[in-house]
């Protein structure tokens, strides 16, 4: 039935047909339509706002393309493209190191602390803004505790952090969650009679990993690799904190921030920032393109899980040791940090003490709730988006709907100050019955949180719908389903995991985000942890609490993060039982 | 979801208004980009000076917090403006975001070191000064067995290579006045010279004021070009830090200013009046703070080693500072130094290694020849893209501001000045090098 029905599509349809598929079901017009005013409303017109001036000369304000022009022609700039470019490469190389073996061995074996592994894999993402920086380098950098004690041993130094190979080794650090969390979910959607199937015709080993495994987990790992190019492309945090200017979004950031200057080619930079996001995306499309990763089985618990032999096991959890230590390494930093009275040049902290936690412990209180608040209404927009926009362009035909796609994935190329100026110019302006600007509320903090995060979200559940079968829908359609109820009890059910994952993301992140939101925050009440951090971190004195703020954040997060694994697993489990 | 959010919005809004409406005159909105350290100890003081009112302090950086008056400015509900950066006032005086206050406040000079305190229309007040100057990790000193310099041209002596950080100008204003100072006092030319002998050890060029002290608390540079206070606050918190003042350095205000159209404007004007007031200019003094008070009379209470620009004339007295240069060239000195120093920072180090090297060499064995090629290329070095009357003058300045008139734009400017200091640094380079060929 499923075949032929496919087989259907795919041939010249009949008239009749053709109509049918053409046209969407009144519903999904109005869900795209719904989709289209939100981020027309909160994505495009506020940074429509911003960036027009890209296109416009300066002094006089008219139209011109002749800042791209200057773009192509300056030097710094194409230098910048090119390192840029080069720099989100290698981190998706070195980031899919970090995650392959992490994901297949928690998801392949019976591995004790799977779980706790997965959550632990998935810290790096959380680093809090400047305190993550300063605990990296105290121990990484040039004098940091592993140079110092290489320098007293052995008499050199490595560096770790400097120029572009620093930027490479940090942002793989930071950003390879992104593809472990995809990986590792859709190798748990990979229907197990496929591998079976393969085993029996006599695959084995690291060619059944190679030719049936991995190819099934196609989507999960495009999905995350995607983003960390993107993701890397666009950051300007660590390149800034590693002092590396010569790539593009530091280039945009330095110039849209630097202050009596009326610079067009920060938003130039932007532009290119915003298209080459988009071109990686509909690479990464088309490379999936003309595969079919679905596969019909569901709810089978994953993949077979193995018993590991005694060595197997010995080297199993050496690897995964020696990964974890290296991309928590800032964590751990974080944490001495936070108990440490004075850390300068010195490979462990002078002495501990509790009492920056003390100082923070009053105040914490609101910040935390905040946070909270803010990422979890946040990442809760962005699964029902993720998943409308997911479901949108993989199962409708609708003209345009890639650019709902497109325009949510844009969001991640925008840099955050762009997007909270253009809150601000777009919402100050419009104010509530009794005189409050609209941009005052905390719900334009939400809302740009959840902007900044959509395309996280979007990717994880893009990626989840990817591998369901359509036959699944069409089957439980032939019986007298409507489409609602078929998405309802059908598609999200078999999506769960991947819109967990998303949910995940988008929280986790939202939770220690910094720059639109410090543009937004119009007081103490309202602010999140992010913005209580940042105003420690201005003085001497206020590494110490900061730091213990930052490793409250992380901790916040990872009890969030071991929740939703706890919920994944125990689902999965009942699935596998009931079965 | 829409629906609901804006439901819930409105019901905030609310409850928001009506707090604000109770507490009508007691609150006084501030946007500032000092620390906690700072900014608490005077919340205090002034909300026990004014039982009633309540400051809002709202903490953005400098940049941020400009770029927030300057959109929220149809809707105001910001009353104080307060910063260190005098040209970030400039910026808000010239979009007409700041409204005149004058200080009901006795015993203020006129100037502090060789810089007016206030602004002349009353727009922004000082109220308090710092100066700049070198601060650097004892332990990292100590373990490269590096000497404790004690003026800007120390830096530029071979030992430091590479263990030096400071601020961009185009990033902080404080330093882009110490910029503007040498070039001042040493003029153009051999202002630049100086620049770029100093930046040419650097280890880094940080995109915020406090990168600074950052990396050098944390051992990871040595040496830091830095504002006074960076340096005795780390002190204060027990970090391994020694500082110093050159025998010329800047002293720059940090200024505060009433915001246009102020919801609160008698708290505004109140809050101002209370920082330049004795009792005000006192909390200056406590270790977390320590900036300079702009009063005189404070000093006496202040303890014994304190620095005292009013006495000590190697506190900024000594500069020659014309504020109308440093004006029409801001963006010019700003872009010259990113252009040339900041994004070229590799083959300018590059080129400084090798003049050190080649001279190193002719220190042990002489040759006139490699002298001369390494005069070469230390000149080639300093070169500048634009003399000081093209610096000020209306066509370049415009091309960073907007001016009608049409001139080059500004990224063909940055291009050109970009490739002149580059090809530059690789001619000395090679030259050096052939000088080091020669003595050895």
């Amino acid at each position: 039935m499923a075949g032929a029905t496919t087989a259907g599509r795919a041939h010249a349809p009949s008239v009749s047909s053709r109509f049918m598929r053409l046209s969407a079901t009144p519903g999904q017009i109005a869900l795209a339509l719904g989709i289209t005013v939100f981020l027309v409303l909160f994505l495009i017109v506020p940074v429509g706002t911003v960036i027009y001036v890209a296109f416009t000369e300066k002094g006089t304000g008219e139209f011109t393309l002749v800042n791209f022009l200057d773009f192509a022609r300056t030097d710094l700039f194409i230098r910048s493209f090119w390192n840029s470019v080069y720099v989100s490469a290698m981190s998706v190389v070195v980031a899919s190191i970090f995650a392959l073996p992490l994901a297949y061995i928690t998801t392949r074996f019976e591995f004790r602390g799977a779980m706790l592994i997965q959550t632990l894999g998935f810290l790096p993402l959380i680093m809090p803004p400047f305190v993550g920086a300063v605990a990296m380098l105290l121990l990484f950098g040039r004098n940091g505790t592993v140079n110092l004690l290489l320098d007293e041993w052995f008499g050199i130094k490595i560096p770790f952090m400097e120029g572009l190979n620093g930027v490479i080794f940090v942002q793989a650090v930071h950003y390879f969650p992104f593809i472990l969390i995809n990986l590792s979910t859709a190798l748990r959607n990979i229907d197990r009679s496929m591998e079976e199937a393969a085993q029996n015709l006599g695959s084995s080993g690291f060619r059944l990993f190679r030719r049936i495994v991995f190819p099934l987990a196609m989507p999960g790992y495009i999905a995350g690799a995607s983003l960390v190019f993107v993701k890397v492309f666009d950051d300007l945090a660590t390149p800034l904190l590693l002092n590396v200017k010569d790539m593009l979004a530091p280039q945009a950031y330095l110039r849209v921030t630097s202050i009596g200057i009326a610079d067009p080619m920060g938003y130039v930079i932007s532009v290119v920032l915003i298209c080459m996001s988009i071109l990686a995306m509909w690479i990464s499309a088309r490379a999936m393109r003309g595969k079919d990763y679905a596969t019909v089985q569901r709810g089978g618990g994953g993949l077979a899980k193995r018993t590991m032999r005694p060595w197997e096991s010995a080297l199993a959890y050496a690897a995964v040791l020696l990964i974890l230590l290296l991309v928590l390494a800032p964590h751990i930093g974080l944490l001495l940090l936070s108990f440490a009275t004075i850390w300068s040049f010195s490979p462990l902290p002078d002495a501990f003490t509790l009492a920056h936690y003390g100082r923070v412990f009053g105040e914490s209180f609101v910040y935390v709730k905040n946070t909270l608040l803010y990422a979890s209404i946040a990442g809760l927009i962005d699964v029902v988006l993720g998943t409308a926009i997911a479901y949108l362009v993989l199962r409708t035909k609708l003209i345009g709907r890639e650019w709902l796609d497109w325009a949510a994935t844009a969001a991640l190329a925008i840099p955050g100050v762009v997007l909270g100026i253009g809150y601000l110019r777009t919402f100050y302006g419009v104010q509530l019955p009794d005189g409050t600007p609209l941009a005052t509320l905390w719900i334009t903090i939400v809302l740009a949180l959840a902007i900044r995060r959509l395309p996280y979200a979007l990717r994880a559940c893009y990626a989840a719908l990817q591998q369901i079968s359509v036959s699944l829908e069409e089957a439980a359609e032939n019986l007298g389903a409507t489409k609602m109820r078929t998405v309802r009890r059908v598609v999200l059910p078999l999506m769960a995991g991947g819109i967990l994952a998303g949910f995940v993301t988008s929280f986790a992140t939202a939770a220690v985000e910094l720059s639109a939101t410090l543009m937004l925050v119009q007081s103490n009440a309202d602010a999140p942890l992010a913005y209580g951090l940042y105003v420690f971190m201005q003085s001497a004195a206020g590494r110490g609490p900061g730091a213990a703020l930052g490793v409250i954040a992380v901790l916040l997060v990872a009890l969030c993060t071991f929740a939703s694994h706890m919920i994944i697993e125990k689902s999965q489990r009942a699935k596998g039982a009931s079965r | 979801m829409l629906r609901h959010s804006v439901a819930a919005a409105a019901l905030i809004g609310t409850a928001l208004f009506t707090g604000a409406a109770f507490a009508q005159s007691g609150k006084v909105t501030v946007v500032t980009s000092f620390s906690k350290d700072v900014t608490d100890p005077f919340k205090q003081a002034f909300e026990k000076a004014h039982p009633g009112v309540t400051l809002d302090v709202q903490n953005r950086n400098t940049n941020a917090g400009v770029k927030f008056l300057e959109e929220t400015k149809a809707n105001n509900q910001v009353d104080i403006f307060w910063a260190s950066a005098p040209d970030a006032f400039e910026v808000l005086k010239s979009k007409s975001l700041l409204q005149k206050h004058k200080p009901k406040a006795e015993g203020i000079p006129d100037k502090i070191g060789s810089y007016p305190i206030n602004d002349p229309e009353n727009l922004y007040s000082g109220f308090a000064a710092s100066g700049y100057g070198i601060m650097w990790n004892d332990r990292y000193a100590k373990a490269n067995k590096l000497p404790e310099p004690k003026d800007w041209q120390d830096l530029a002596k071979p030992v430091y290579f590479d263990h030096v950080a400071m601020a961009a100008p185009s990033r902080s204003g404080t330093t882009h006045l110490t910029i503007e100072t040498i070039l001042q006092g040493e003029g153009w030319e051999q202002g630049w010279r100086t620049l770029k002998e100093v930046s040419g050890n650097f280890r880094q060029i940080t995109e915020r004021s406090f990168g600074v002290p950052e990396a050098v608390n944390s051992g990871q540079v040595g040496f830091g070009i830095v504002i006074d206070f960076f340096a005795f606050s780390a002190q204060a918190s027990g970090f391994p830090v020694k500082f110093v003042y050159p025998t010329v350095t800047t002293i720059v205000p940090a200024n505060v200013a009433v915001v246009a159209n102020a919801p609160n404007k008698a708290g505004a004007e109140a809050f101002v009046d209370y920082l330049v007031s004795p009792a005000g200019q006192e909390v200056l003094l406590e270790p977390s703070i320590r900036r300079l008070p702009v009063n005189p009379a404070v000093y006496a209470k202040a303890p014994a080693d304190y620095p005292n620009p009013f006495k000590d004339p190697s506190l900024g007295s000594r500069v020659k500072f014309d504020v109308d240069v440093s004006e029409k060239r801001t963006n010019v000195v700003d872009v010259l130094y990113d252009q040339t120093v900041t994004f070229q920072l590799d083959a300018l180090k590059a080129a400084t290694k090798a003049i050190h090297d080649a001279e190193a060499a002719i220190a042990k064995k002489d040759n006139a020849d490699a002298k001369a090629l390494v005069k070469e290329a230390r000149g080639l070095v300093a070169a500048v893209p634009v003399t000081e009357q093209q610096a000020s003058s209306p066509e370049v300045a415009g091309a960073f501001t907007g001016g009608k008139e049409k001139g080059a734009r500004q990224a063909e400017l940055e291009q050109q000045w970009a490739a002149f200091a580059k090809e530059r640094y690789q001619q000395a380079q090679a030259k050096a090098e052939q000088a080091l060929k020669l003595a050895r």
